[in-house]
């Protein structure tokens, strides 16, 4: 059996194999619940439910969403120009902290005032994290890949020093945790009474932002260019490493706005746990998406949604949560394949 | 001519289609023991699917592959090999850093012995080469040899293994004249021993000296198969055109003012290609500069140099008279050059960017395609539009991936992407390699109307028929020193061959252009 390239792939074939991926994905899921010892479909519609089945868990599966469209978003972008961020969890504490930083009561400002400063604070520092493995690459040729996953590593140690020490809250009874922001540096509810933040209509508003730069701007052009063919950019003029070092920014920058958000959304305090992994689910979200920045939207529900939803079917069922990083792996894996159909066809020798 | 001997290969009816496209439409084509059967046709006629199929690269949707009359299996890419069919690639697959030896035996050692019969494998090495004169030594490594010793070696790959059917894709591009004719000395050497040739070429005095039979393709169709003895020049033109062919009749120049002008360029040697020695050339209004030599002498290097990719070590380039103190790409588009690049697949288009995204590739930056950084798809889409009409590139429409053309329509495409822009300075760096003799014409065409209209133009092209076809001026480039220019109709193809193996004829390299 080999792979034969397919010319020009029909609607069906471009369709088809991503909704089998989905139907695979569940399939197996309710194999994996069955061995757990449960119902197959109780466990699939509990998870549903529970993720999507009511205010409350819509709502969760909202704020659940919105770092990971941050860290999608920071993922898609950096993908696109095959630049491999991997570092988003950094970004991601680097926001956090200029939140808190600044956020704490060293600018006494009134919200409307503060929360764009912390914002704009927020990408900077993340922009900057990004920009030295940036200008290491363009440089030196030093690989990506390698510093920002280390760099991730080396930052959770800072900001963990940093909550040992001199970020710690005196009022914390000895928690590595940090003083809480002011109620001016708390991003407001999208509603009365509704337990949703600005930070999900800022993350809507960013992925839409980033599809306009990616198809109607120069930038965004030159971003693809550099993602497709590196050889062609140049010979056309597009200053390759500008295009890194600008799509380097970018990407720090968005990741950075996830943290923003969690602390003055969410958490109101920085601690060590701000982050379940949201810099690395980013990955996954930016795969899935196939790189969109409006997919990256709907990738985002998707992987909230099976956190969520698994959370509230774990506690129902008695099916382990882990069933969650089961089912956000195999939807990874069959959608990897599910691309690979609709360019390729099976041929049997 | 072995008219009696049996059939050795045999393809009945070959069809394949992808999509619409019929690339092999009910193919059939046989080839006697000690025949050499030319294979002639365009680019896109089919030529590569066809061998794609007998090497079960592809499977064919009817017909099958016969060899000593057995049938192959479809789609099985080892058969065609164990059966005896060798092939010799325009792009050769060796490794440079082991030994002529060590390449040739590579894949025919068992992996897992635990020593090599190397001094077993040396002596068959040389015995083949006496005997098929191929010259080349079995211990020198592979990167130090020349592109000519490195065919031999491919050759001499595909003869190791015992082949009794060598099939070679367009050998000559990569020659000077006096290694082609090498090559077909070795060749009568095979089919003097038995061996059968099929050649893949679109250049009609090398099937009409080396064949016996042509067989000429055209839109994935058999048009033709005639003996060469019963054939000329003409007619078989006409026949892989569908037309007879209009050679392009060329008017004396008259050069204007020097456009550009390189002064005594140069630049570091990359990798095993050479860089250029302090290399002089002027490029003037209505001329077009011929630049012959023999691939990997620093065409690269110069091409790079003209097209804004690479900025001289020492000396300078001047830019209408001006001497820039800063070179790149855009400065160069900018310029007024135009460029079209060697490899139109890796440097001249972006394969997954549709045909509007790679029209304006070199000039989305400016008015009307962008302002202040904002893309005007509207206008862009109308100026791909433009140069498909205009420069007939067939294509569905401007929202094609551009992957899905052929060479021939890329090469369009780019070539109206950069005439569109009324250049001044036409940098022509193999514009028609692996094209239809209809779409070379047509390219040709278009570069002598940029001439008679003040454009100076310098033609790269490994190809020495078309290098004293168009040029008013020939400079001949050898390790990376240019020869003095030689004006059109001074010297014949033997008298550049010499300057091309890098032995000008008394005179210094270094001399400067005529």
């Amino acid at each position: 059996m080999r792979l034969e390239p397919i010319q020009h792939p029909g609607l069906t074939r471009r369709l088809g194999p991503p909704v089998l991926a989905l139907g695979m994905t569940v399939v197996l899921a309710g194999f994996l619940a069955m061995i757990a010892g449960a119902n197959p479909f109780s466990v699939l519609g509990l998870i549903l439910k529970g993720a999507f089945g009511s205010q409350f868990a819509l709502l969760e599966t909202l704020n659940r969403a919105t770092p990971l469209i941050f860290t999608g978003l920071a993922a898609a972008v950096a993908f696109r120009a095959r630049f491999w961020n991997i570092g988003a969890e950094a970004q991601l504490y680097a926001g956090a902290l200029l939140t808190v930083l600044l956020g704490t009561g060293l600018l006494p400002w009134p919200s409307f005032a503060l929360l764009p400063v912390l914002a704009i604070s927020a990408i900077l520092a993340g922009a900057f994290l990004l920009l030295i493995p940036a200008l290491l690459k363009t440089r030196f040729g030093v690989d990506e890949v390698v510093t920002t996953l280390l760099f991730n590593f080396i930052f959770l140690l800072f900001i963990s020093m940093l909550l040992e020490g001199p970020l710690k809250d005196p009022m914390g009874m000895g928690w590595p945790k940090s003083a809480r922001v002011l109620p001016e540096a708390r991003l407001p509810r999208v509603a009365e009474g509704l337990r949703l933040h600005w930070g999900f209509i800022l993350a809507i508003l960013s992925a839409v932002a980033v599809w306009v730069v990616q198809t109607r701007t120069t930038l965004g052009y030159e971003m693809r260019a550099v993602g497709l063919n590196r050889e062609a950019a140049a010979f056309a003029g597009i200053s390759v490493n500008r295009v890194l070092i600008l799509t380097a920014l970018l990407s720090g920058g968005l990741a950075a706005l996830a943290g923003f958000s969690e602390v003055a959304g969410l958490k109101g305090s920085l601690t060590l746990d701000l982050s379940p992994g949201f810099g690395y689910t980013g990955i996954i979200v930016a795969m899935l998406a196939l790189l969109n920045p409006l997919g990256v939207i709907a990738a985002a529900l998707f992987v909230a949604g099976v956190f969520v939803g698994a959370d509230s079917m774990s506690r129902a069922a008695d099916v382990p949560t882990y069933l969650a990083d089961i089912l956000l792996a195999t939807a990874l894996l069959a959608m990897v394949l599910a691309i690979l159909l609709t360019r390729f066809r099976v041929v049997r020798d | 001519m072995a008219q009696g001997s049996a059939e050795v290969l045999r393809l009945n009816a070959i069809t394949k289609r992808f999509g619409a496209l019929i690339a092999n439409d009910a193919v059939s084509l046989s080839l006697r023991g000690g025949e050499v059967v030319a294979l002639l046709g365009e680019n896109g006629a089919g030529k590569t699917t066809l061998m794609n199929i007998l090497f079960g690269q592809y499977t064919a949707d009817s017909g099958d592959v016969e060899v000593f009359g057995q049938t192959l299996p479809a789609g099985n890419s080892r058969a065609a090999l164990d059966a005896g069919v060798g092939m010799v690639h325009q792009h050769f697959a060796l490794a440079d850093n082991l030994s002529v030896t060590e390449n040739i035996t590579l894949g025919v050692q068992p992996l897992l012995s635990m020593r090599l019969d190397r001094e077993g494998a040396r002596k068959r090495i040389t015995a083949l080469s006496g005997k098929f004169r191929l010259a080349v030594s079995p211990d020198a490594r592979v990167g130090d040899l020349s592109v000519g010793e490195r065919q031999r070696v491919e050759i001499l790959k595909a003869l190791y293994r015992d082949v009794r059917i060598l099939i070679l894709d367009e050998p000559t591009a990569v020659l000077t004249p006096q290694e082609a004719d090498a090559l077909f000395d070795t060749l009568r050497q095979a089919i003097a021993n038995g061996l059968s040739i099929i050649f893949i070429s679109h250049k009609l005095h090398e099937v009409m000296a080396i064949a016996d039979r042509v067989v000429v393709l055209r839109h994935g169709k058999v048009v033709g198969g005639v003996d060469v003895a019963d054939t000329d020049h003409r007619a078989l033109s006409a026949m892989m055109m569908g037309q007879e062919a209009q050679a392009p009749k060329v008017a004396p120049s008259r050069p204007g003012a020097t456009l550009f002008e390189l002064g005594d360029v140069t630049t570091p040697d990359t990798g095993t290609a050479p860089g250029l020695k302090s290399v002089s050339l002027q490029l003037r209004a209505g001329q077009i500069i011929g630049l012959a030599g023999v691939s990997g002498n620093g065409q690269a290097a110069l091409a790079d140099v003209v097209g804004g990719l690479r900025s001289p070590a020492q000396g300078q380039i001047s830019l209408g008279g001006a001497v820039l103190d800063q070179w790149s790409p855009r400065i160069a588009v900018q310029g007024g050059i135009a460029r079209i690049p060697e490899d139109r697949h890796k440097t001249g288009t972006i394969a997954d960017f549709d045909l509007t995204e790679n029209a304006i590739l070199e000039r989305y930056k400016t008015a009307p395609f962008s302002h202040r950084g904002w893309l005007d798809w509207r206008r862009a889409r109308d100026f791909a539009k433009g140069i498909i009409t205009k420069y007939d590139v067939r294509c569905p429409g401007p929202d094609t991936t551009i992957r899905l053309l052929s060479g021939g329509n890329m090469q369009k495409l780019i070539l109206g992407r950069v005439l569109e822009a009324d250049p001044q300075i036409i940098l022509a760096n193999q514009p028609v390699r692996g094209l239809d003799i209809g779409a070379v014409n047509y390219v040709h065409g278009q570069l002598l109307a940029a001439r008679d209209a003040g454009a100076a133009v310098l033609l790269i092209s490994e190809d020495l028929d078309e290098i004293m076809a168009l040029s008013d001026v020939i400079h001949v480039i050898a390790g990376g020193r240019l020869s003095p220019g030689f004006a059109r109709g001074s010297m014949t193809p033997a008298d550049l061959g010499v300057w091309m193996a890098g032995k000008g004829a008394g005179q210094g390299f270094d001399a400067d252009a005529a």
